[in-house]
């Protein structure tokens, strides 16, 4: 009863902040320099007198404040995210096609990163101190002061042009028709290069982290302990050590899941995913603010999504969360 | 002096952090000098396009205009540092306010401050930037904004912490009870006292502006009046098959600066809280 209460509350709250990201959007377009009609219909719609008025009507630009925000978010619940000039859709469509690429990404970079920056954080830990710790930890620094777009293209350069193993852009090959196992390792080929670069990034910080928080596990009372008792070393660091460690490295990297969508549309760009990444390149680069503002409120919502998850597998793996907090 | 040179040595005994230092110090002596080693205008033609690199004429080469690679490099240094700095001060501050009322006052103000700070923490806080400075139209102005406006919640969140413990001491209950106003007593009192943590993770900061900074331009979204290290390898990027070094040169820049600016924030970790500080290293 008490975890259902506690979920209840936790969704409550999730609901809350996305409201409160919806009427951020609202007071963007309001803030934004110009009359907010044309900021909706961006740069290409803004010259169609008509498509204005549609939209005045729609968001009842000429009348007060409150009811402006009234009419916007009930837009944004009835899922209505407006219509791109530019694409000639409704964004809510080209959202709804461009999100399935960038989960596939986005995912498979945050299992990779996880894994790999807790193997190599270990690793580290285990000989702290020693070269193999000091590489690991050099490896780790370099990655974690790479811009994405950087590694992407070096990527491409070393991958692609050099050695001509990997694709270098998109997430099929074009001009051929693939049918089942085929297109799953053509994806899987296009997917290489464009997750791998996500993951550096990532893995570096999970390793750094992992470290950190084993060197401190290490040293408390239990595990001495442990080590009183006559448990083995190899046990001692499997059940007492990493078990206790990894947990804050895992709501961190819950945490987190917004720099990896902010990292996608770096990502995307250089590789051109057709993701939402992408998709929010492209609005910048045609000032097609609608898009952009709903890449903005997808992206927002995954991570409340996700936030709502690990905090919900959290109290139901660690007996020791405080579930009235 | 005594606390200075206390405090150099414990900095030296990290020796990444010495050469992060030295690499610190040689990429703004560059920013501060480099333009009069290379006073010529970095959009300007200066040479053939596509020039090869390590010629006399270019020495980084040049890129798909003729604008020469190392000019650009050079001027772009500042741009780098200037909105790494200037961003960073401007969360910092906002951040020290809002996490000295926060963990000040408590009650009612800290719940309300500490929900607003874990709204924007939600925020997926590089697409926000994103959004912020394409709307507001891209320029210094808006790039500054924009990274300080997602960087400040972690400040606040720091200071408040630090503040929360730092209040219940007797040295601040003592300036309570001498009558000091609430001002005084945040700004004079406990400030000083919580300053080390700040100033470690103010230099993590700068690291951090200079990355999105480096995205927002690689993007498009740079001050168009400003030569940058982002905006050098977005604009080259389709020629990166036929012109390696045009992308190659501006990116080991951006990884020196921040790979240099995170070694120089370990090193005042270490040496501001030797307490903390991490063994096996």
């Amino acid at each position: 009863m008490e975890r259902l209460e506690f979920i209840a509350q936790r969704t409550l709250k999730g609901i809350v902040v996305l409201l409160g990201i919806v009427v951020l959007n609202f007071l963007l377009i309001r803030l934004a320099p110009g009359d907010p009609a044309a900021v909706m219909a961006g740069e290409a719609g803004a010259s169609d007198e008509l498509f204005l008025q549609q939209l005045r009507q729609q968001f009842g630009l000429d009348r007060p404040l409150l009811e402006q925000l009234w009419a916007y978010v009930a837009n944004i619940l009835s899922f209505d995210f407006g219509f791109s000039y530019r694409q000639q859709r409704p964004v809510v469509d080209l959202l709804a096609e461009r999100l399935p690429p960038t989960l596939l990404l986005t995912g498979t970079a945050f299992v990779l990163s996880l894994a790999a920056g807790v193997t190599l954080g270990v690793m580290a830990a285990r000989r702290a101190g020693r070269w193999s710790d000091s590489a690991i930890t050099v490896v780790a620094l370099f990655f974690y002061a790479t811009p994405l777009f950087w590694v992407g293209l070096m990527g491409v350069l070393l991958f692609s042009v050099t050695l001509g193993w990997l694709p270098a852009f998109g997430m099929g090959s074009v001009g051929v028709k693939l049918g089942g196992v085929e297109r799953v390792i053509d994806v899987g080929r296009h997917l290489v290069l464009p997750a791998l670069t996500l993951t550096l990034f990532h893995m570096a910080v999970y390793a750094r982290m992992t470290r950190a928080s084993m060197l401190e596990v290490r040293d408390q009372d239990f595990v001495r302990t442990a080590r009183a008792k006559g448990v083995g070393e190899g046990e001692i660091l499997r059940r007492h050590v990493l078990r206790n460690a990894i947990l804050p490295v895992v709501t961190i990297a819950g945490m987190k899941a917004g720099y990896l969508l902010g990292g996608s549309i770096v990502v995307e760009t250089v590789f051109a995913w057709p993701g939402i990444g992408r998709l929010a390149y492209e609005a910048v680069l045609q000032r097609d603010y609608n898009v952009l503002l709903g890449v903005f409120l997808v992206t927002s919502a995954l991570v409340i999504a996700v936030n709502l998850a690990t905090d919900v597998i959290y109290s139901l793996v660690d007996p020791r969360i405080e579930l009235g907090a | 002096m005594a606390a200075l040179r206390d405090f150099w040595r414990r900095y030296r005994r990290n020796k990444g952090a010495v050469v992060g230092l030295v690499v610190l110090a040689s990429i703004l002596l560059v920013a501060a000098f480099g333009p009069v080693i290379y006073p010529g205008n970095p959009w300007d033609m200066a040479g053939a396009p596509f020039q090869s690199p390590f010629g006399a004429e270019n020495p980084l080469g040049t890129d798909t205009l003729g604008r020469d690679v190392a000019t650009g490099i050079v001027h772009g240094a500042r741009v780098s540092l200037l909105i790494g700095f200037v961003a960073t001060l401007a969360a910092v501050g906002v951040g020290i306010c809002v996490g000295a009322v926060a963990g000040y006052f408590g009650g009612r103000v800290d719940d309300l401050i500490m929900r607003l700070t874990e709204f924007f923490q939600t925020i997926p806080s590089f697409v926000f930037a994103v959004v912020l400075v394409a709307i507001f139209t891209p320029g210094i102005g808006s790039i500054v904004t924009a990274i300080a406006v997602v960087s400040w919640p972690a400040v606040a969140r720091l200071v408040r912490g630090e503040f929360l413990t730092l209040r219940t001491r007797e040295f601040v209950q003592a300036s309570v009870v001498l009558g000091r106003s609430a001002r005084h007593i945040i700004f004079v009192e406990i400030l000083p006292n919580a300053i080390s943590p700040i100033i470690v993770s103010a230099s993590l900061m700068v690291a951090t502006a200079i990355l999105v900074e480096s995205s927002l331009s690689f993007l498009g979204l740079g001050d168009p009046n400003m030569m940058s290290w982002g905006y050098m390898i977005g604009a080259s990027r389709s020629v990166v098959r036929l012109a390696w070094w045009t992308s190659f040169f501006p990116g080991l820049a951006i990884v020196l600066t921040v790979l240099a600016l995170n070694l120089v924030g370990e090193g005042l970790s270490d040496a501001l809280n030797p307490r903390l500080s991490r063994e096996g290293r």
